[in-house]
């Protein structure tokens, strides 16, 4: 196991090469998932607010 | 044809859009999967050390796929960027807008790996090689494309200049990369070729077919989300993306 | 001949000296304006003897480099200038209203801009040659290299300057846009000054910013033209 690693010497230049690949396929799934999540509870946020916003001037107006 | 107008039509719609592509990413995520793992073995594992690099060589499976995916990325935003000129569609430039990061990213991966894989094979981690240095005009011309489309407020004009700059840029760049190539053969006669001509073996060539694949792969995935949520931000105030954002419930 | 043009409107040979005319006496107007660019590009070639050292191979060596990298650089100075004004009172939207076909309108512009930048650079070049022990034949083919590559930098600049010209602070991103597009240019100008210092002959370089410039001529006021309507709209 210790010799997969050691990469024959050349581990130090291996590893953080597919370390950062690994990093930047991760980034660039990570970031649009959290965007659409962020945008969906922004809407249901609003959803929410304009509701209660409603549900009030009727209860006002009776 | 009039099916096929239709059909493209209907991707204009970004509710059609956002519907199609939540169906669509899980296949691409799957494909990816299916290549990338086995892509992985094969590089790490399943292959030979190179006869004369060593297990130094294995970088070459992360560094070449990433290199022709950075000149990928960037015709595919050259095509999206005559089609928002053409047809102003504006999932094109959607397209165009999302895959300028992702191919930033390939092209930095690129640079990177290439100097990692460089500092045992020439000594040092920077060498004025045409491969690489046509890698880094490339990221400068990401990187101005971004710059563009972010410095502009309005995003339909943002789109439409950005396209006008990829397409420049595509023309360019079989200039740039031919003047550099010839540049470093004027410079440097005997610099040490990492990939020669040389034929390579069938047991490199497994995990190098399986990796840009499963960046193809990736690449798909990548944009069919990411734009999947651009397309959700640019219409959150209509009844479409209320309903996509009632349906899922809490 | 052509029904789209009003009887009263110029016709296009016309519009076309008309454009450069008017750019040239603008910007003799404000000499100011054409003599900047040109001190930077001196102070600039200036720096290196006193960073490097005065020793004649060193700086006869850096020279080509040296030379067109200052030329790059002061041509970009100058390149914000060309739609700017413009822009700022209106001409720019009259521009683009006329019924003359807007590339042909650009290249004028263009060539203007060249009058006023690219042709004094050249003019002063040899001077800096002879700063930097440049030998006779690299004089030469510096002036030769600069006659042929300074337009391609007006003409690639051009799109560059269209499509930040809407926006406030363009200087810094036009530079990022335009100057990695300048490699070529800058490539085989350089070596071409090198060689010419060796001995060699440079018909090969020459020929390629040639085709350079036959390029840039052809699609770049296309290009500038497109990113200018996408601009001003």
């Amino acid at each position: 196991m210790n010799e997969f690693f050691a990469m024959g010497g050349y581990g130090a230049f291996v590893w953080p090469s597919y370390l950062l690949g690994f990093l930047i396929l991760i980034a660039h799934v990570a970031a649009p998932a959290n965007r659409r999540r962020r945008v969906l509870n922004e809407i249901r946020r609003r959803l929410r607010r304009e509701g209660r916003a409603a549900d009030k001037s009727s209860a006002g107006s009776e | 044809m009039n099916r096929f107008v239709a059909w493209f039509h209907r991707w204009g719609s970004p509710k059609h859009f956002y519907d199609m592509s939540g169906r669509w990413a899980p296949w691409m995520a799957g494909l990816f999967f299916l290549t990338f793992i086995p892509g992985l073995y094969y590089s790490l594992i399943g292959s030979p050390p190179d006869y004369q690099q060593g297990e130094s060589a294995r970088i070459m499976y992360i560094h070449v796929p990433a290199a022709w995916m950075s000149m990928f990325i960037y015709a595919v935003m050259a095509i999206a960027g005559a089609v928002t000129l053409i047809w102003k569609m504006k999932l094109a430039d959607i397209v165009a807008q999302v895959s300028a990061p992702i191919g930033a990213s390939f092209t930095l991966l690129a640079l990177v790996t290439g100097s990692l894989w460089g500092k045992p094979m020439w000594g040092t981690y920077w060498v004025w090689d045409a491969r690489l240095t046509s890698e880094l005009i490339l990221l400068f011309l990401f990187l101005g494309y971004i710059a563009l489309t972010t410095s502009i407020d309005d995003k339909r004009q943002a789109a439409r200049a950005g396209a006008v700059l990829a397409l420049v840029g595509v023309v360019n760049l079989p200039i740039i990369h031919y003047s550099v190539e010839w540049w470093s053969t004027l410079h440097q006669p005997s610099t040490v070729k990492v990939m020669g001509k040389s034929a390579i073996h069938m047991s490199m060539l497994i995990p190098l077919l399986l990796m840009s694949f499963a960046f193809k792969f990736y690449y798909a995935w990548v944009v069919l989300i990411s734009a999947r949520a651009e397309v959700l931000d640019r219409d959150k105030g209509t009844r479409w993306a209320e309903e996509a954002a009632g349906e899922k419930g809490r | 001949m052509n029904s789209t043009v009003a009887a009263n409107e110029p016709r296009l040979a016309q519009a076309f000296v008309t454009l450069l005319r008017r750019d040239l006496l603008l910007a003799f107007r404000r000499p100011a304006e054409i003599a900047n660019p040109l001190l930077f590009f001196v102070i600039v070639v200036t720096l290196f003897p006193l960073g490097i050292g005065p020793e004649p191979n060193t700086l006869q060596t850096i020279a080509p480099g040296v030379i067109w990298v200052a030329a790059l650089l002061a041509s970009m100075l100058s390149l914000d200038g060309m739609f700017r004004t413009d822009f700022d009172d209106g001409a720019l939207e009259q521009i683009l209203l006329s019924p003359h076909p807007l590339s042909v309108l650009v290249l004028a512009k263009v060539i203007a801009h060249w009058m006023i930048s690219g042709l004094p650079l050249i003019l002063l070049s040899p001077l800096l040659g002879l700063f930097m022990n440049l030998p006779a034949e690299s004089i030469v083919a510096l002036v030769l290299t600069l006659l042929l590559g300074t337009p391609v930098l007006s003409l690639i600049g051009s799109i560059g300057t269209a499509l930040t010209v809407g926006l406030r602070k363009g200087g810094v991103l036009l530079s990022l846009l335009v100057l990695p597009l300048y490699i070529p240019v800058l490539i085989f100008a350089a070596s071409a000054v090198e060689v010419a210092g060796v001995g060699f002959s440079i018909a090969a370089q020459l020929s390629f910013l040639g085709a350079l410039l036959a390029l840039a001529l052809t699609l770049a006021p296309v290009a500038t033209a497109a990113s200018l309507r996408i601009s001003v709209s």
